[in-house]
């Protein structure tokens, strides 16, 4: 893969690199032919200058480096010479060897795969419910939970502002372990649209009112009466007529005490006016797809752990 | 030189001018073999050494390695003690010893850490044991290079060879030793040898023979660094292989039975001994050289001969240049050991030292980190209730298994919640706790609150840690 930006600089860099090699030899063989006079008998412990004098006196003596040391660099020259013959480095050349590092990222992988799927073979079968109930797989699915899932569900998978809550029970979705399976791989995408401007801000109100008033929370009564048949007209569709929300779809049930964004009047009058996910289409604050990233075997094993979580007893057994 | 047929070599050296290159090829050194205390001394400290550093590895602990640098778990084991890479600090401490230790040696006695104790030094002897056994000393050995090539010197040559490598070899599986459970290192060798285990008892056999048998002193002279700085830690009062000039010269050839007086000449016969012995080549008549790695072989070689012409020993030994320039009694000038750099570099080694031992005994096997979800600020538990989400990452690092509980303190009515009590981590090992803090709403402020996190076990020797963090209270 070329990464240069035009033909140019891959050029400019083999100029520079094969400049500096014979550079480096040439100056090699030049100083090694060098001579010096050496003043007096080397007996005495002589010394010989290199006939370099500055400030009419000062000389440079010679302190002569071992040949073995001229020798290594020389066989740093060579190394450098085989190196560019295999390897990347010579501009674009990608070298006789053809290796790279995004080849050798995913030889890396490929062979750590290797390593884990004897480990997860045996839960590719397995019945998550089955999965949930072995101690050790629902270690690796808490790790693999702590790696992926808990930027935004938490450490404690308890969720937070706008992030489902994983161990209370409620599922926007549902919670048997096929529907957790596939909200992991395929992602979600649940959206509530706007309706502030369909409303009109006494419409909001009302309706705000109503549904605070279907979970049994304090409200005001005549805009409760009011919101009803707005409610009907325009949230019924997803939410249903009763408010019991609509797993198909992601629509929150509204009679419970399970709030994604809060319970107040101004969060759930907020939610209305602006909708909420609307730019979940775009990417953000939705529930991203894990079926790239993650091992089929691997998505099973998280789904157990998440549905241990909310069936503690099932999965203690 | 002359390229003339006849190799007639002069012998009053004549004042000619010499053509010599900027690269100089190794001349061989042929160290004599010398006998004397100081070569006692040496080779007390290359048996010392080596069996410190060839057994090691056979001790046994607490049924694992006694001394064992696991890298792939990182734990690093050395008799009793387990460090973890959390630990590094005592590593600097080490580094800091050694330093202070060669700073406070130098200073007193010259390089005798070179001299004794070097493995450079400590192999060098080793080998060239091996090398006088096989070729003899360094005449026979002189001869044996300069023979044209033939069965007895390529069987000579062979069997030395033959021997180094066995020894590098050795050498190379008991360093892996240190890493890998030499048991099982040895018992991998036919065939079940990891390619890093190879790499490394190749590299490190190589290194020894190639250092130990054919480098030697260039490794001195040109490798180490040591040489280099000898001069900042040295002064006037340390201690160095010093030629007594006053006493020696004029030096010359004399009769056993002349008075050296009588014919003008000082003690030294010039016999070249002292040059002959010398492992990196030098005349330490020509005073304090780099290249000196203080290792008294001349000074031993000297003693000898001062014996048989029937003059006093030491006209070639341990004195400091003050103590010859100002012919000094030895009790002055050992004396003179004390002097405020020597008494610095010893308080400051002994204070180290003792915090250091110090802080080992007192080393808590428990470590703890807690790190705050950044995902969610808080969250309401349940009306009233708020709570914070946290991982604590609890390390073990004794060699027992541990039960520990966990418990906060730092604002009224906090608690921690959603983690099984006690917690059970096994022997070195390491366990991530995700858990969550309630705090009643009303406990405090809006903001963020101190808090403390204990963890402690109800052990033996029970182990406690108390580890910083925050709580945020949301507005209402």
């Amino acid at each position: 893969m070329n990464t240069f930006t035009s033909p140019f600089w891959s050029i400019w860099v083999i100029v520079i690199v094969v400049a500096s090699i014979f550079g480096c030899a040439w100056l090699l063989w030049s100083t090694g032919r060098i001579k010096v006079k050496s003043k007096g008998p080397a007996a005495d412990g002589a010394v010989s200058v290199t006939g370099h004098v500055w400030d009419d006196d000062l000389e440079e003596y010679n302190n002569p480096l071992p040949k073995w040391w001229s020798n290594l660099f020389w066989i740093t020259i060579v190394f450098s010479i085989v190196y560019l013959a295999l390897y990347p480095g010579l501009g674009s050349f990608p070298g006789f060897l053809g290796w790279s590092s995004t080849g050798a990222y995913q030889q890396e992988r490929a062979n750590f795969d290797a390593r884990l799927a004897p480990l997860y073979a045996r839960y590719a079968a397995m019945d998550i419910e089955v999965i949930a109930r072995d101690p050790a797989a629902r270690q690796t699915g808490e790790r693999l939970f702590l790696t992926y899932c808990s930027q935004c569900h938490g450490s404690d998978a308890g969720g937070a502002r706008g992030f489902p809550n994983l161990r209370d029970g409620d599922w926007l979705y549902g919670g048997t372990p096929e529907t957790i399976v596939q909200s992991i791989t395929k992602g979600r995408m649940g959206v509530m649209p706007a309706l502030g401007a369909a409303l009109g801000p006494e419409g909001v109100r009302d309706v705000a009112a109503y549904v605070r008033s279907l979970s049994g929370l304090a409200h005001d009564n005549l805009r409760s009466q009011l919101g009803k048949p707005l409610f009907m007209q325009n949230c019924a569709a997803c939410h249903g007529a009763d408010g019991k929300g609509n797993q198909a779809m992601g629509a929150p049930k509204l009679t419970d005490q399970v709030w994604l964004y809060g319970s107040s009047e101004s969060a759930i009058a907020e939610g209305i006016i602006k909708g909420r996910n609307i730019d979940a289409i775009a990417g953000t604050n939705a529930m991203p797809a894990f079926g790239e990233q993650l091992t089929p075997a691997q998505i099973r094993v998280t789904a157990a752990y998440l549905w241990g979580l909310s069936n503690p007893a099932v999965a203690a057994k | 030189m002359s390229n003339s047929p006849s190799r007639t070599i002069p012998i009053v050296p004549v004042e000619e001018v010499d053509e010599v290159g900027l690269y100089e090829i190794r001349r061989k050194i042929y160290p004599r073999a010398v006998s004397g205390i100081f070569a006692r001394w040496r080779v007390f400290f290359v048996v010392a050494t080596q069996l410190v550093f060839y057994g090691a590895p056979w001790l046994m602990w607490n049924g694992r390695q006694a001394v064992l640098f696991d890298l792939g778990e990182r734990k690093f084991y050395i008799l009793g003690l387990v460090f973890w890479p959390q630990d590094v600090v005592y590593l600097s401490v080490l580094l800091i010893l050694s330093a202070l230790s060669l700073f406070l040696f130098t200073a007193i006695a010259g390089r005798v850490w070179c001299g004794f104790a070097c493995p450079q030094t400590v192999y060098t002897e080793i080998f060239l044991w091996i090398e006088r056994k096989i070729e003899g000393d360094r005449l026979a050995r002189i001869r044996l290079d300069a023979e044209s090539v033939n069965a007895k010197k390529l069987a000579k040559k062979g069997s030395k060879h033959a021997a180094w490598i066995v020894l590098s070899l050795w050498t190379g599986i008991t360093f892996v030793g240190y890493f890998t459970p030499i048991r099982e290192l040895l018992l991998a060798i036919p065939g079940r040898l990891g390619a890093w285990e190879i790499f490394w008892v190749l590299f490190y056999g190589f290194a020894t023979y190639g250092n130990a048998g054919w480098m030697r002193e260039q490794v001195c002279k040109y490798m180490c660094p040591y040489a280099r700085f000898q001069s900042v830690m040295f002064d006037k009062d340390t201690l160095i292989i010093a030629y007594d000039e006053a006493r020696g010269e004029p030096r010359g050839a004399r009769s056993r039975k002349a008075d050296p007086r009588a014919a003008g000449l000082g003690d030294c016969i010039n016999c070249g001994i002292c040059v002959q012995v010398c492992p990196t080549g030098i005349d330490i008549r020509q005073g304090l050289q780099y290249e000196c790695i203080g290792c008294a072989a001349c000074v031993d070689g000297c003693d000898q001969v001062m014996d048989k012409m029937g003059y006093p020993r030491g006209l070639i030994r341990y004195a400091s240049q003050n103590s010859l320039a100002q012919a000094w009694s030895r009790s002055t000038m050992w004396r003179r050991v004390l002097r405020p750099r020597t008494l610095l570099y010893a308080a400051l080694l002994m204070a180290i030292a003792l915090a250091a031992g110090i802080s080992l005994a007192l080393k808590n096997p428990l470590k703890v980190d807690v790190i705050r979800d950044r995902g969610a600020l808080a969250r309401e538990a349940r009306p009233g209730v708020v709570e914070n989400i946290y991982r604590a990452q609890i390390m073990n690092t004794s060699e027992t298994p541990q039960s520990f509980r966990l418990r906060v303190e730092g604002l009224p009515g906090i608690a921690v919640a959603g983690v099984e009590q006690p917690i059970d981590v096994g022997p070195a090992a390491t366990r991530l706790v995700p858990f969550r803090i309630e705090v009643p709403m009303e406990a405090g402020a809006p903001g963020s609150h101190r808090i403390e996190l204990i963890v402690e076990s109800a052990g033996a020797t029970p182990l406690q840690r108390r580890e910083r963090s925050t709580f945020i209270l949301p507005r209402p």
